[in-house]
């Protein structure tokens, strides 16, 4: 067998694997880590420290010897408080023996969901912008990728319209994610009833991330999970990575109607066995214990929020403004460059780095990424950057 | 707490132009509402954290436990507002517990803390006893740590 010979390794390797392009995100990163001194609104996570508690509570259990596999589908302790939790939370009432998985991230529930469900050739219906791993998640569990684009005249919502125009008959999934990665866009309570009609009518299965939900800025949020007739078909997916701040830990969970559940199980089994014992520990920590930590931070990122809202307004960068997450997704489009280009010439330039929006699916073009998981101060001098940066660009 | 305060207790710095955008406010009216706090006496002052350790100031403090006795009318206040006058005393509060009242003494050394509780706090009408304790090192003070946190770990791009 031929092994020096990088040509023929590649030959090797699954052909759906190769058809996936490499992360828009991965590549920006190499330019990005060559650099010094760089004011990054590029990072998709959490500038806080995971709360001091739950980092204290976690050594706790170490020392205790949290440090084995725990049951497949994870601890009870923690199923039943995430039982509670979204209860109250999402209005939404799970079984914790039979309804709840915990898994390694929603990364790895969405993996799961996504593998337990598909046959190949099986569409999964979505809307772009969208977190850049969807598309290959699909791809890797031989499912076909089916896109609405979301658009900015609209804030970035999507409406049971857009869904209607691209669902087919092979049509089985449909990705939601709201507060969204990379646009920050939330849907009202109405937009969700007609989109969850559509499913009930389509007779499709949703799944459902809301791994943003804590971090809504106006109103309330709502689950899909809630509505009447919706939990019967959704896979409600949540973790601890972002308004925990618990990125680290790779904590998250699923929940969902027991045949389904059991279904991601049997992958969870086979493949993960089960998520780290510490962080299981570590995130009946954060649940149980009072809730501040998470508005604390929800209350920053929303002064954030406010503040670069009124900073593009300034420079003079249209950006609808993003009803939860810590993203803002300004048009750059008017300016007569493309996405990468902007995003390359402004970390040149200003040193600044944002993520061009194509990462996020083709419709991204004309936007870019800011994530405002940054201290104010950083803000702020980025902002100033940022504006004299595009002054320059429509005065050449 | 109001978001503004809360804003102002975390940088004193801040100015009315970013509170402004934070709170989606006009600037007017973050500086009206804050001359307003002022004028209530809500905001006593606005001061700088030191790490005074860093400093070499020649300087110690001393936490002070003192049992008082309650007076028919006003109970501790009279000799709280007595010791609070000393400009050597940082801090006085009254507390629950084993003693009422808990002081924070500066003075240049040990023998000039030493003086003032022996001449001019333990004398005081009212005041049956006081306990000393010296400050070693401060670690945290007024929610902020004196040591530098470890730099931003994360990656510089994520998805
Ligand atoms: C929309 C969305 N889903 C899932 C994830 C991954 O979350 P986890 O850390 O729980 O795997 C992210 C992280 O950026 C995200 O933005």
């Amino acid at each position: 067998m031929p092994t020096n010979d990088s040509r023929s390794l590649h030959s090797f390797i699954a052909r759906h694997v190769v058809d996936i392009p490499r992360s828009g995100i991965r590549d920006f990163f190499d330019i990005v880590s060559t650099m010094k001194d760089v004011i990054s609104l590029g990072i998709g996570e959490p500038d806080f420290d995971t709360p001091w508690h739950v980092r204290e509570f976690t050594v706790f259990a170490l020392e205790h010897g949290a440090t084995h596999y725990t049951s497949n589908m994870g601890l009870l302790e923690l199923r039943r408080a995430i039982a509670l939790y979204v209860e109250k939370t999402f209005r939404a009432s799970y079984d914790p023996e039979k309804e709840i998985l915990i898994t390694v991230g929603v990364s790895e529930a969405l993996d799961l969901a996504l593998r337990a469900l598909l046959n190949p050739g099986d569409e999964v219906l979505y809307h772009e912008p969208c977190y850049v791993s969807y598309r290959a998640d699909v791809v890797l569990a031989h499912g076909r990728p089916l896109t609405v684009e979301t658009r900015r005249d609209n804030d970035f919502r999507l409406t049971r319209a857009m869904l209607e125009r691209q669902a087919t008959p092979r049509t089985k999934l449909l990705l939601l994610n709201f507060p969204n990665n990379p646009t920050g866009a939330t849907l009202r309570k109405e937009d969700l009833e007609e989109i969850a009609a559509f499913a009930r009518e389509r007779d499709l299965l949703v799944i459902t991330d809301e791994i943003y939900a804590e971090l809504t800025h106006d109103g309330e949020h709502t689950s899909i999970a809630s509505l009447p007739g919706m939990k019967e078909r959704t896979i409600f997916l949540h973790g601890f990575s972002k308004a925990w701040a618990m990125t680290g830990f790779r904590l998250g969970y699923a929940c969902a109607p027991p045949e389904l559940t059991e279904a991601m199980m049997k992958v969870h089994q086979y493949t993960m066995l089960c998520a780290p014992t510490m962080s299981q520990k570590a995130a009946i920590e954060a649940l149980t214990k009072p809730e501040t930590d998470v508005k604390v931070m929800a209350d920053e990122y929303r002064r954030r929020r406010n503040l670069l809202v009124r900073g593009f307004e300034d420079i003079g960068l249209p950006c609808s403004r993003p009803g939860g997450a810590f993203y803002a997704f300004p048009s750059i489009g008017h300016l007569g460059i493309s996405s990468r280009d902007f995003a390359l010439k402004l970390l040149e330039e200003e040193k600044v780095a944002v993520v061009p929006g194509t990462a996020f699916g083709a419709c991204g073009e004309g936007f870019v990424r800011c994530a405002y998981a940054t201290s104010m101060d950083n803000l702020q001098e980025a902002m100033k950057r940022m504006g004299r940066f595009v002054k320059r660009l429509k005065n050449s | 707490m109001d978001e503004l305060l809360t804003i102002l207790k975390n940088n004193a710095l801040e100015k009315p132009e970013t509170i402004a955008r934070m709170l989606n406010l006009s600037v007017d009216e973050v500086k009206k509402r804050i001359a307003e706090y002022e004028q209530q006496g809500v905001i006593r002052a606005y001061q700088a954290i030191l790490n005074v350790d860093q400093l070499d100031l020649n300087q110690v403090t001393a936490v002070i436990e003192v049992k008082v006795t309650p007076e028919r009318e006003g109970g501790f206040n009279r000799v709280a507002s007595r010791i609070s006058r000393f400009p050597e005393v940082q801090s006085v509060y009254l507390m629950s517990g084993a003693y009422d009242l808990l002081l924070f003494v500066a003075g240049r050394n040990l023998k000039e803390v030493a003086l003032f509780v022996s001449e001019k706090l333990a004398t005081l009408d009212g005041v049956i006893s006081t306990s000393t304790h010296f400050m070693l090192k401060t670690y945290k003070h007024h929610g902020v740590l004196m040591e530098t946190e470890s730099a931003d770990e994360r990656l510089q791009v994520s998805p």
